[in-house]
């Protein structure tokens, strides 16, 4: 047995026996960070914005990275609203504050508008719930930007969406079509609203024209799974009077859909746009299929 | 008891980009140093003398061989309270007065303060830096520079004194003291090592010599030992020789060289002076000094250099 | 012990740096200045005058932490004065470890005369300092442990480059460190799950300098919590001593042909 002094004593076995406490103290560091991680929360370092002074004033501290400041802050923003959504938070108030920074700093970055407005307006749990403020931003966009006709497009959806304002929808979606490189079907958009704002039609119109424009892949998405909750709404509204019809025809009352197929109501199983059956429930009701992934919410 | 023994110390450096080319700087050195004498370590620029230096006080580390100090193994630390190192022109904390410096160095030995005080004020005096001792050392000129470094280097009364180059830069002035700082050293038994491609400094100072070339010992010796080694020949200087005379000398001369009037013949065997001086007699020649010629260091030096290149 | 010889030794040879006193005077300079333009507009005075000055402590105390820094042992090397202490019966380790300590102790000093005169500016401002003033020595404790591992990461650099690039370095590691959280978020937003692992461990390796910024919280008179304070304290210490013995590991192995 190798006596500890006279291992430590060995300049190469000392050395090594540093280095391997060099490591462990660099491994020991990872639940020191984590600890003050875990009290602080991960909004620690957002929090500070509710005391940072205006964005004006930062962008003048950042000696000219602001650019790079932007990102960073938008960054934030996207870890901040994700980690919300993840633990099925309704608090988003520092989002706001957030997107003001980030749109100060770089009053080009489009991208904070856009989403930070999607994110502003959507109901909770989905969004902050705050259309008023999507909007705000949206304003500050347009003055910055002022030719960027997709803001108004934003702006439209708002109003027709959120809060069911149609004739500011029409207006917003007008103006936005006098702008320079506005596609044709603004015009048309503004028509239909003014006219049938509440339709559904309207609604499935706007949405699939938004998924067909869309030049963003996330904007896309969010148009199809509006529009797929449409398409849901309207299917169980007519399934439902499918039911109806039978159970007033025929004896015992319909308990799948199976017996509607057989009876030769439906030609097949109905499946939602996701493409998972309908349930037929015990109490007679329609629903989606639980892993159908279809978000009816969205309707509200 | 030996004061310095290298054994074949080696010291590679890889060079070049991939560091794949291997310099050899020092090449196996196997030297003995005594206790109580005066060792030179010579050798032109680049063969190696600061390099052993360096290894020894493990400023750069060996590749292969090993050494000893005082008998103790050289990564000993506790042998350096023993030695000192003055280095080839060398810098100094600039800020600092020499007393200061001097206390500071002494603290780095651990010497109590009243030690450090008595031990600082005493060289300061005894390398004639009264005047100056509290002017700061950026002040000082290269000269006054070497007096400090030398200070710096007693200031632990060591057995055992490395220099290198201790010389170099200096005005005769300024060697002549180097010269008699390592001479009072011997006189107290201590061992001096030093550095040098000055000869003649070499010739009055040491007693052993080692020759390193291309990091490589080329000879090693006693001074008395090489010097007398060789021939030596005569010098015969004369004035105003004849034609004829000179016809007679020449067979005798191994060379000839003549500044105006005079003629300095240098006559190759011991045995044939007698013959030359009856010649030059008979002539009634003016003879103006007839001198044993010995082999200088230098020559040692070339030969032993030239051998190689 | 010669650790302590070599400490108060640079800590008398870095007071003596001319530019260690601009540094300072220029701070004492911002902090008093924050005074005016607390003035500007009312009711923020105090949250402009404790902002302002604990930033000027942290930027000029970064300044002052780097150009101290990278003279610990580049100058040696580079002036050749290394040659002598290393060839007395001084430990390499004992070197490096004393060159810290002196230019920490140079780093307190200084410290703790913009410190003071904080101090003077706030009790200039308020005519009056309460028990609710010490939270500020708090963010200066705090300061101070992120400028103690400034000055271990410059010697670390210090040992492996040249006095100007281990400036640059040091610099842009502190830069770097403030925004460990957010490289992390970038790494761990993108599609690649490598990227993000990469990203996540960086954020543990890095020094996380965003812990210690409770300039903010405190100018808007809001106490530090316990845990950070033993949080950071002990991140702090272990975080040295990593660059300690890394410093010491390397300058063990180091030559001067």
């Amino acid at each position: 047995m190798i006596s500890l002094s006279a291992f430590l004593s060995h300049p190469r076995f000392r050395r090594r026996a540093c280095w391997l406490l060099l490591l462990l103290c660099f491994l020991g560091l990872v639940p020191v960070q984590r600890s003050i991680d875990l009290r602080r929360g991960s909004d620690r370092t957002i929090t500070e914005v509710l005391f940072l002074p205006s964005g004006r004033v930062l962008r003048k501290l950042s000696l000219g990275y602001e650019g790079l400041l932007a990102d960073i802050y938008w960054t934030r923003v996207v870890q901040y609203f994700g980690g919300k959504r993840v633990a099925h938070s309704t608090d988003f108030k520092l989002l706001g504050p957030l997107l003001q920074i980030t749109t100060d700093l770089d009053p080009q970055l489009m991208i904070a508008y856009r989403f930070g407005s999607i994110f502003l307006a959507d109901k909770p749990p989905r969004g902050a719930g705050e259309p008023l403020e999507a909007l705000a931003l949206l304003r500050r966009g347009i003055v910055a930007n002022p030719d960027y006709w997709r803001l108004w497009e934003d702006v439209g959806f708002v109003y027709y969406w959120d809060l069911r304002d149609y004739p500011a929808a029409a207006r917003a979606f007008q103006a936005g079509s006098e702008r320079p490189g506005a596609m044709e079907w603004m015009r048309a958009l503004a028509a239909k609203v003014a006219a049938e704002g509440g339709e559904l039609t309207t609604s499935r119109f706007l949405w699939s024209e938004i998924a067909r424009q869309a030049g963003n892949e996330q904007i896309r998405k969010n148009a199809e799974e509006h529009l797929m909750a449409i398409q849901a709404a309207d299917d169980i509204a007519k399934l439902r009077e499918l039911i109806a019809l039978y159970n007033s025809r025929q004896e015992p009352p319909a308990r799948s859909f199976q017996a509607l197929v057989a009876a030769g109501y439906l030609r097949a199983l109905p499946r939602d746009p996701s493409g998972k059956p309908y349930v037929l429930g015990a109490d007679g009701h329609v629903r989606l299929n639980p892993r159908s992934s279809v978000d009816l919410s969205l309707l509200q | 008891m030996l004061a310095v023994e290298t054994i074949e110390l080696t010291k590679d450096y890889r060079l070049g980009f991939w560091r794949g080319r291997v310099k050899r700087a020092l090449d196996r050195l196997s030297l003995r140093v005594e206790g109580g004498e005066v060792f030179g370590l010579l050798g032109p620029n680049g063969a190696g003398k600061t390099t052993t230096l360096k290894l020894l006080f493990r400023l750069i580390f060996a590749t292969s061989g090993t050494a000893r100090i005082l008998g103790k193994q050289f990564d000993d630390l506790a042998v350096r309270s023993r030695v000192a190192y003055l280095p080839e022109n060398p810098a100094f904390y600039d800020h600092l007065t020499p007393q200061e410096f001097l206390t500071y160095s002494a603290s780095l030995f651990g010497l109590p303060a009243a030690e450090r005080r008595r031990r600082s004020g005493e060289l300061i005096e005894k390398l004639g830096l009264s005047d100056s001792r509290n002017v700061p050392l950026r002040k000082f000129s290269k000269g006054m520079i070497q007096r400090v470094g030398i200070a710096q280097a007693l200031i632990n009364d060591p057995d055992l004194v490395f220099l290198d180059e201790p010389m170099s830069g200096l005005d005769p002035l300024g060697r002549r003291e180097v010269r008699e700082v390592i001479l009072r050293l011997k006189e107290h038994q201590k061992t001096v090592f030093f550095s040098t491609h000055i000869l003649s400094d070499a010739e009055t100072l040491c007693d052993r010599v080692a020759v390193l070339h291309h990091g490589r010992l080329q000879g090693c010796g006693e001074l008395n030992a090489i010097l007398r080694l060789g021939v030596s020949t005569t010098e015969l200087v004369l004035e105003g020789p004849s034609a004829e005379v000179m016809a007679e000398l020449m067979p005798y001369a191994s060379s000839v060289i003549r500044t105006g009037e005079r003629v300095r013949l240098e006559i190759a065997h011991e045995s044939q002076v007698e013959v030359t001086l009856e010649i030059v007699m008979r002539s009634k020649t003016k003879l103006i000094s007839v001198n044993p010629v010995k082999r200088s260091l230098e020559d040692y030096f070339l030969q032993q250099v030239g051998a190689v290149d | 012990m010669r650790v302590v010889t070599i400490a108060v030794h640079t800590f008398k040879e870095s007071v003596r740096q001319k530019v260690l006193y601009n540094l300072v005077a220029f701070a004492l300079l911002l902090i008093g200045a924050s005074i005016l333009f607390g003035s500007i507009s009312v009711g923020v005075e105090q949250i402009i005058l404790v902002t302002l000055g604990l930033s000027s402590i942290s930027v000029f105390g970064l300044l002052i932490a780097i150009f101290i820094g990278i003279d610990l042992v580049s100058k040696e090397i580079e002036r050749r004065t290394i040659y002598n202490i290393l060839s007395k019966p001084v430990t390499r380790a004992e070197f490096i470890l004393g060159k810290y300590l002196g230019l920490l102790l140079t780093l307190v000093v200084n410290t703790a005369i913009m410190m003071a005169g904080f101090y003077a500016a706030l009790f200039y401002q308020k005519r009056a300092l309460g028990p609710g003033d010490l939270v500020y020595l708090g963010a200066v404790y705090f300061i101070l442990l992120q400028l103690a591992m400034v000055v271990g990461i410059a010697l670390v650099f210090s040992c492996i480059s040249t006095p100007v690039l281990s400036a640059i370095y040091t610099f842009c590691l502190y830069v770097i460190g403030n925004f460990s959280a957010d490289l992390r978020s970038f790494g761990q937003g993108s599609q690649s799950p490598i990227l993000g692992l990469v990203s996540n461990g960086l954020y543990y390796a890095l020094p996380n300098f965003a812990n210690f910024n409770v300039i903010t919280q405190v100018a808007h008179a809001q106490k530090i919590p316990a845990y950070l304070w033993v949080g950071n304290s002990f991140y702090a210490l272990l975080y040295l001593a990593i660059l300690l013995g890394l410093a010491v590991l390397i300058f063990e192995e180091r030559e001067f042909p």
